[in-house]
């Protein structure tokens, strides 16, 4: 199946046209709002980090940040540093270039002189580098090329049963097309390992898949927390879902039924056809982030209570099974699959229409969290900033 | 008129799509057949319902699968949620 996408220098193809502005660092995040703010059309990506993060947590920060500048959805990005922090241009530059050769920038606060030469400067580079941007036209690519990202937040017991259960059945059809599809969320398999190890393609892959669940349940556990203590959340138990192995069930349903071919580390750039999982959290924006970073070009994001999340490299299509949310939230929902729980229509048939739906984004479509502006922004992290 | 879900035939709970009052009639797919059970309780919408008596320790199968274990007799046609379901000391509940 084909769709109209950018091609990008590097190999990677996207289905956005994104000039970036990051902040290199917090500090500088005000300074690159400024010039944001400046210039018509720019994605502003939040970084909460850059410095004051020990090496384990700067080499996760610094991943996820090289993946998502990488992500064919962006033409080419500006950084805004401060001059003094952990994470500066060298540093940034060789984690990128592992990546990707497309344009990149860098200036700092502390070098040009202060904050009004800064956003001059800022200005300067976004504008030439938009003005580069407009000239990429959108070329026939194949939903071979389409990873997409799989997602769940604000859960009720009908995401299990429908909206995931649709999803599932679209990635399925995405995985007959050798598109990928990405599970993540590992907190949100416990109970349901033993499906996912039987359906992976290996027993390297299936034993690797569960030692990876099992080794989120035991560092709560290592510190004397029960991860149930913190899901499901309030508003999970509330709308009917009662443990962490009941949402996990749901959860599982929409990776579909396709055998697992890898499991990737937190925000790891994905570089495998087919269904693979991704160690994230259970913190949906930070596994938004992840998968974004490992490549995925756009997310599936299935909601029952309903959830405005966005991002500013790739899409979040919003997906529910309750109507009520779909229609009193309907700001923030692009599809509603609740018809197969009246059967009015069946799974497959739903999962037919989600496809095309999706390839309809792929091709330049906004989904609401786009036309709502949302984009946000949190990076796992293991310890407390210095 | 069918008002509740039934993922696996093996379950012992079933889904209301509806609000239930004590009393009403909770009707669902069982192999192939509608059947019918009892609510005890008034059940809020999306919520789970026994279709079979629990016994205290028993696992608890939603999806075909275990989703927790019975802190207390449940009977069917019972709300089941944090008050006679958890499944946080798998294996200690008495």
């Amino acid at each position: 199946m084909k769709f109209n996408g950018y091609k990008r220098p590097d190999g990677h193809v996207g289905i956005r046209n994104h000039v970036v502005i990051m902040p290199g660092v917090i500090c500088a995040a005000g300074v690159a709002q400024k010039i944001a703010n400046k210039v018509d059309g720019i994605q502003y990506l939040y970084n909460p980090n850059g410095c004051a993060q020990n090496s384990r947590d700067t080499a996760v920060t610094l991943n996820i940040l090289s993946g998502l500048i990488a992500n064919g959805n962006v033409y080419g990005v500006l950084i805004v540093g401060l001059g003094c922090e952990m994470i500066r241009e060298a540093t940034y530059l060789e984690a990128i270039r592992k990546k990707t050769n497309k344009p990149v920038y860098y200036i700092s606060i502390q070098e040009e002189g202060g904050i009004q030469k800064t956003v001059a400067k800022g200005v300067e580079i976004v504008k030439a580098l938009s003005e580069e941007a407009s000239k990429c036209v959108r070329e026939e690519c194949d939903l071979s090329d389409i990873i997409l990202g799989l997602e769940c937040g604000g859960s009720d017991p009908t995401s299990g049963f429908s909206a995931n259960a649709v999803l599932g059945n679209t990635s399925d059809r995405l995985v007959d097309l050798n598109g990928t599809s990405v599970l993540c969320e590992t907190p949100e398999a416990i109970g349901a390992e033993h499906i996912l190890k039987e359906r992976a393609l290996t027993p390297e892959i299936g034993q690797k898949l569960c030692d990876t669940v099992l080794k989120y349940e035991k560092m709560f556990a290592d510190m004397g927390e029960d991860i149930r203590n913190t899901n499901p959340s309030p508003g999970n138990k509330a709308s009917g879902i009662t443990t962490l192995e009941e949402k996990s069930l749901g959860c599982v349903h929409k990776s579909g039924t396709k055998p697992f071919s890898g499991v990737y580390e937190y925000g790891q750039m994905i570089d495998k056809k087919g269904l693979v999982f991704m160690d994230g959290t259970a913190y949906d924006v930070a596994s938004v982030v992840s998968l974004i970073a490992g490549g995925a070009q756009i997310v599936a994001f299935t909601t029952g209570m309903g959830t405005p999340v966005g991002n500013a490299i790739a899409p979040v299509v919003k997906i529910t099974g309750n109507h009520d949310t779909a229609v009193r939230l309907n700001d923030m929902i692009d599809f509603d699959t609740s018809d197969s729980v009246t059967g009015a229509k069946s799974v497959e048939e739903l999962g037919e229409e989600l496809l095309s739906y999706i390839v309809q984004v792929c091709n330049g479509k906004n989904v609401k969290a786009e036309d709502n502006e949302i984009s946000d922004m949190a990076i796992n992290q293991f310890n407390s900033y210095a | 008129m069918v008002n509740a879900v039934l993922l696996n035939d093996n379950d012992m709970v079933v889904t209301v799509t509806k609000p239930i009052s004590c009393g009403d009639e909770i009707t669902f797919v069982l192999n192939g057949k509608t059947s019918i059970v009892k609510a005890v309780f008034n059940i809020p919408v999306n919520h789970k319902v026994a279709i079979v008596d629990i016994k205290k320790g028993d696992a608890v199968l939603k999806y075909g699968e275990i989703i927790g274990y019975a802190t207390n007799d449940i009977k069917a046609g019972e709300h089941v949620h944090e008050n006679n379901l958890d499944s946080k000391k798998l294996r200690e509940v008495e």
